[in-house]
């Protein structure tokens, strides 16, 4: 055999190989999920969204967390989205070459690998003891917040280091200064990867449990949260909680309540992945 | 060639050294450019005439390792003090790059982009001014019925063309042109070089090129560079039939570079 011949043949044996692994997880991840449509499907339906938790598992509802879970969102992605831009612009456009950057550069890829409860335990400290906001919404918030923010700075960056260089040339050669030439050129050509980065984060922050879990969010909640300061649960913890029940009937809410959190994951993921497909087309090189 | 008064001198080098990290890239560099003449830089690849031309719009200013020794006088000021804003002087110091870098926007939106920028909101002031610079480009023609289309669609000539009416539609009175001819094909290149004679009425032009017949075609004066030294700058005509030095002379008529 030739070594033309033996390469060739280790080439196909790659290609197999990388396949039978894709489909591996692939597999793995459609008998998971038809496994916990199965269980759940049943109890997906208006009720069940509507209803608060209960002790009787047929009476059982996701209102409250999937309420949690919104509000949870909504102030995490407002907290998170301008810091996490304001820092990636300030690295990827005004301190480009600092030591002070270089330092918080490096700090900010070992930040983006601590473990979520870590962040939990910090967010204990921070925001429920030293500024007393207790285990409320925006104690939730601000955790999660930390905890997302050097994905999308990372990502921020990213997206700005994929516009060419020539653009900014372009812009300040006609007398725009640093701010007009982010803002006018490299914000609106860095937008889609800038939004899908965002997306992404978020949809990390929905499925956290064990930060939630230290700062202390509550169960079992009998009402909606109407404020930040409110107390609350998201889907997680609900589905976590149902799983711990003796009667095995919860165990068709838990799945129930896992299909919810993974349409919501999914939706955002089509979303981030829309957008991307959107600005590629409007922009390229 | 003729000596300039202070009046008549619109660019000027004194004694210039321009580094990059350890690296010197310009030599004791020294040069007074007239008002509405066209200037070419000529010399081998590497000789430092882009960074030349962009000292006289700080646009090394963003490059790692930068410095330089010595004076950029433009219209009487120091551009390099600490006084001068440098967005002020790139209004009046119009750009146009080696390599086509249209803002991946509209047609409409690249030539708008300076008026833009500059507080500019009246709109039959923009679109007069966007029709008059494409007209002025050469490119009026090939693009009116379709303003709203991405730049990014244009060809590599055209775009060329939309690099430099962007820069015209801010009406400065310098304009430093790096190659602008390189990426076109005859008729564009004509087209540019017909503007070029155009514009010299109210605009002093720098050009750089690597081609000799341009040169000696559109510019009043030469400059020839090797290796970070300005060997020589005379008149055009001088430089192409009886320079001074056996450098320019070899590298004129191709023996070498
Ligand atoms: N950003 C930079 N950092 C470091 N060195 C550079 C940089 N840009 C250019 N140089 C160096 O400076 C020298 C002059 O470069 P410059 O681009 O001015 O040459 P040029 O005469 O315009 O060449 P060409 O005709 O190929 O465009 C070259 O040796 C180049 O390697
Ligand atoms: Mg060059």
């Amino acid at each position: 055999m030739t070594s033309a011949e033996k390469n060739r043949i280790k080439d196909k044996l790659f290609g197999y190989f990388g396949l039978a692994c894709t489909l591996f997880g692939i597999i793995m991840l459609l008998v998971f999920l038809s496994d916990i449509v199965m269980k759940g499907w049943e109890k997906v339906d208006f009720d069940f969204l509507t209803n608060y938790s209960s002790s009787r598992p047929k009476k059982a509802g996701i209102y409250p967390a999937l309420a949690g879970t919104l509000w949870i969102l909504g102030l995490t992605a407002l907290i998170a989205i301008p810091i996490g831009i304001a820092a990636g612009i300030y690295f990827e456009e005004y301190a480009k070459k600092s030591k002070m950057a270089n330092f918080l550069e490096i700090n900010l890829a070992n930040l983006a690998g601590v473990p979520s409860i870590i962040y939990g335990l910090l967010g204990l400290q921070i925001f429920v003891r030293s500024l007393n906001f207790g285990a409320s919404i925006l104690a939730g918030a601000c955790t999660l917040a930390l905890l997302i923010l050097p994905i999308i700075i990372v990502s921020t960056r990213e997206a700005l280091k994929a516009v060419p260089d020539s653009i900014r040339q372009a812009s300040y050669g006609m007398g725009a200064n640093t701010w007009q030439t982010i803002w006018h050129q490299v914000l609106p050509a860095s937008a889609g990867g800038i939004i899908t980065g965002i997306i992404l984060a978020i949809s990390r922050a929905i499925g956290e449990t064990a930060p939630l879990i230290v700062i202390g969010a509550a169960t079992y909640i009998t009402y909606i949260p109407e404020g930040p300061m409110d107390k609350f649960t998201v889907l997680p913890m609900q589905v976590y909680d149902w799983i711990g029940m003796p009667d095995p009937e919860f165990a068709k809410n838990a799945a129930g309540g896992i299909i919810i959190l993974l349409l919501i994951t999914f939706l955002l993921n089509g979303i981030a992945v829309y957008l991307r497909n959107r600005w590629q087309k409007k922009v390229k090189w | 060639m003729e000596k300039l008064s202070i009046k008549e001198k619109k660019l000027e080098a004194i004694n210039l050294n321009v580094f990059y990290g350890q690296k010197q890239v310009l030599k004791d560099v020294n040069i007074a450019i007239k008002a509405n003449t066209v200037t070419a830089f000529i010399g081998p690849s590497g000789c430092g005439k882009s960074t030349f031309l962009r000292t006289f719009n700080r646009m090394n200013d963003y490059v790692e390792g930068f410095r330089k020794e010595g004076d950029i006088i433009v219209d009487g000021k120091d551009i390099y003090q600490k006084m001068i804003r440098v967005e002020e002087l790139r209004k009046k110091i119009g750009m146009v790059f080696q390599k086509p870098n249209p803002f991946p926007k509209s047609i409409f939106e690249n030539v708008a982009y300076g008026l833009k920028i500059q507080g500019i909101k009246n709109k039959k002031l923009i679109e007069e001014t966007v029709e008059k610079s494409l007209k002025q480009s050469a490119l009026w023609d090939e693009v009116k019925d379709d303003l709203k289309k991405s730049a990014l669609s244009l060809s590599g000539g055209q775009q060329q063309r939309l690099c430099i009416a962007r820069a015209l539609a801010l009406e400065p009175s310098i304009l430093l042109m790096d190659e602008p001819a390189s990426a076109l094909d005859p008729i564009s290149t004509s087209k540019i070089e017909d503007l070029i004679w155009e514009l010299k009425q109210k605009y002093t032009i720098v050009i750089v090129t690597h081609n000799m017949q341009q040169a000696g075609r559109i510019s009043d004066n030469t400059a020839f560079f090797y290796m970070g030294d300005l060997v020589e700058y005379d008149e055009t005509k001088k430089i192409f039939t009886n320079p001074e030095k056996e450098r320019t002379q070899n590298y004129i008529t191709g023996r070498f570079g």
